[in-house]
């Protein structure tokens, strides 16, 4: 049984955080000054950087700040920005939480907003703080997988045991959502046939068709100079062990960034916008994925890495499964898997499947994960522009 | 753990189906290792993860990973080469690396 934090939407969260939020570029630096004295205190900095407005930056904002992991939120604005604060605040606030926004122009400036800011902060986490978490079950939960830093031994080991992890927490009823349509090219026959339903099947094949073109157009696929080197030869091959982490279980839709999986079993995250190529790359960095698994409601982050990548993320807990048996050497501290184990021969995938399932359920009660615990709370939301989810996406 | 005659294998074709072979450990150019009980002799090093040939591969054979296509042979491969970037690209979108 988990631990969790209920909501009065009837959520629950593994987390119990107080996320300052800036609401343009202008007013990252007051934002970050805001939060830094409570460092290690559940207060974590989220953002949008630009100016002119944008319907999925808005969304994820909602999304993100009524997330069941979020207890609270302070919104900092410049005060001349296009994004809409009023509606983003009477959201979080419809949502029961805690909210506040200070606007720097208003305020006077940095200093006396940076003391607001803080003033807000010191009265409300003692308010959060007193909720008491409340048994969870795993059905409760929602569990996002993404590979960063791959290469060659990231399909062998940590993707396919994630990949058993997803089987069986989905058997008890967990929704899971993989990602990256980019990283899938090559893959959309195996993944058509294990849609619940054909109609489904064709926009699979649809979405990785889309992300396709959307690469082509830009010039470069989702492949990294460092995949190569670590022994990646092509988009297909890469794709071939990002889909692994995908375990064997049907697929049950497909949702797009800030949509909720509407009940268990599996699901695609498709993060490749839609229409003509309009703000570059689908996803900058593997953050940038993160913060959408994030906003489609997943409490708890499952990271394969092979070269190594040390990014936790702001909001929900980042489990790191290292594939590779050297960069684990290396690395240790960063990493709370060591899924190389396989390589070597000292342990099955099974087992390492296993391990990961019980480490979710430990984190989802409260143990910190490595990058929890080295501080990394890294967040980035960019520009993109997204149409409804077509009627097959999600079967009933 | 109990003991074996048979040395850790070196390499492993990971379906049935592959023409290439992934390393199971770092591998020195000019060794000899087993694959399915044939012998064949490494063409340069080749690191953890990496792939060689299983069989000679002739130029525009897709290869086959887990029974997946990852791509096509640019060129003839021998059984034991080194199979990346050099000789094989993909159906898809064009692999970048940084300049060495």
């Amino acid at each position: 049984m988990l631990q969790g934090y209920l909501r009065a939407d009837g959520r629950k969260g593994v987390r119990n955080v107080l996320v300052v939020a800036y609401l343009v570029e202008c007013a990252h630096h007051v934002a970050r000054e805001i939060a830094a004295p409570f460092r290690g205190e559940g207060v974590h900095l989220i953002g949008f950087p630009g100016c002119y407005p944008n319907a999925y930056a808005l969304g994820m904002m909602e999304k993100l700040c009524t997330h069941p992991n979020v207890g609270a939120a302070l919104l900092v604005s410049l005060g001349c920005e296009g994004f809409d604060k009023r509606r983003l605040a009477r959201a979080i606030e419809a949502s029961g939480r805690p909210v506040h926004t200070t606007g720097i122009q208003d305020t006077g400036g940095t200093r006396r907003t940076i003391a607001a800011g803080r003033e807000w902060i010191e009265r409300t986490l003692p308010d959060i703080a007193r909720q008491q978490p409340v048994p969870m079950g795993i059905d409760e939960l929602t569990v996002g997988t993404i590979c960063g830093g791959s290469d060659a031994t990231s399909g062998l080991t940590a993707n396919p045991a994630m990949g058993v992890a997803f089987d069986l927490l989905i058997a008890d009823g967990a929704k899971t959502i993989f990602e990256e349509t980019g990283e899938l090219i090559g893959m959309e026959h195996l993944m058509a046939a294990r849609a619940a339903n054909p109609a489904l099947g064709d926009e699979l094949k649809r979405s990785v068709a889309k992300a396709a073109t959307y690469y082509a157009t830009l010039g470069y696929a989702s492949f990294a100079p460092g995949n190569a080197d670590g022994g990646l030869t092509t988009i297909e091959e890469k794709s071939l062990g990002a889909y692994a982490k995908s375990g064997q279980s049907t697929i049950d839709g497909i949702v797009k960034p800030g949509i909720a999986p509407p009940r268990k079993g599996l699901y695609l995250l498709d993060v490749v916008p839609d229409g003509e190529v309009r703000f570059g790359f689908p996803n900058i960095n593997d953050n940038a994925e993160i913060a959408e698994l994030i906003a489609c409601g997943s409490q708890v982050i499952l990271f394969s890495t092979g070269r190594g990548s040390v990014v936790g993320s702001a909001i929900a807990p980042v489990i790191k499964v290292c594939a590779n048996p050297d960069t684990f050497k290396r690395m240790e501290d960063d990493m709370d898997v060591d899924a190389g184990r396989i390589l070597e021969g000292r342990a099955t995938l099974p087992e390492v499947g296993r391990e990961i399932y019980d480490l979710v359920q430990r984190v989802g009660s409260g143990e910190p994960t490595k990058s929890e615990t080295l501080g990394h709370q890294e967040f980035i939301l960019t520009y993109k522009s997204f149409e409804p989810l077509g009627p097959a996406c999600l079967p009933v | 753990m109990a003991s074996s005659d048979r040395p850790a294998p070196a390499v492993m074709r990971l379906s049935p189906a592959d023409n290439v072979a992934v390393a199971l450990r770092p591998l020195k150019a000019g060794e000899s290792v087993m694959l399915d009980d044939v012998a064949i002799t490494i063409g340069r090093n080749i690191a953890v993860g990496h792939k060689l040939a299983a069989r000679t591969i002739e130029k525009g054979e897709i290869i086959l990973k887990y029974s997946c296509p990852i791509g096509t042979a640019t060129y003839r491969i021998a059984a034991g080469e080194y199979v990346h970037t050099h000789n094989v690209a993909s159906n898809y979108l064009p692999t970048y690396t940084l300049p060495r």
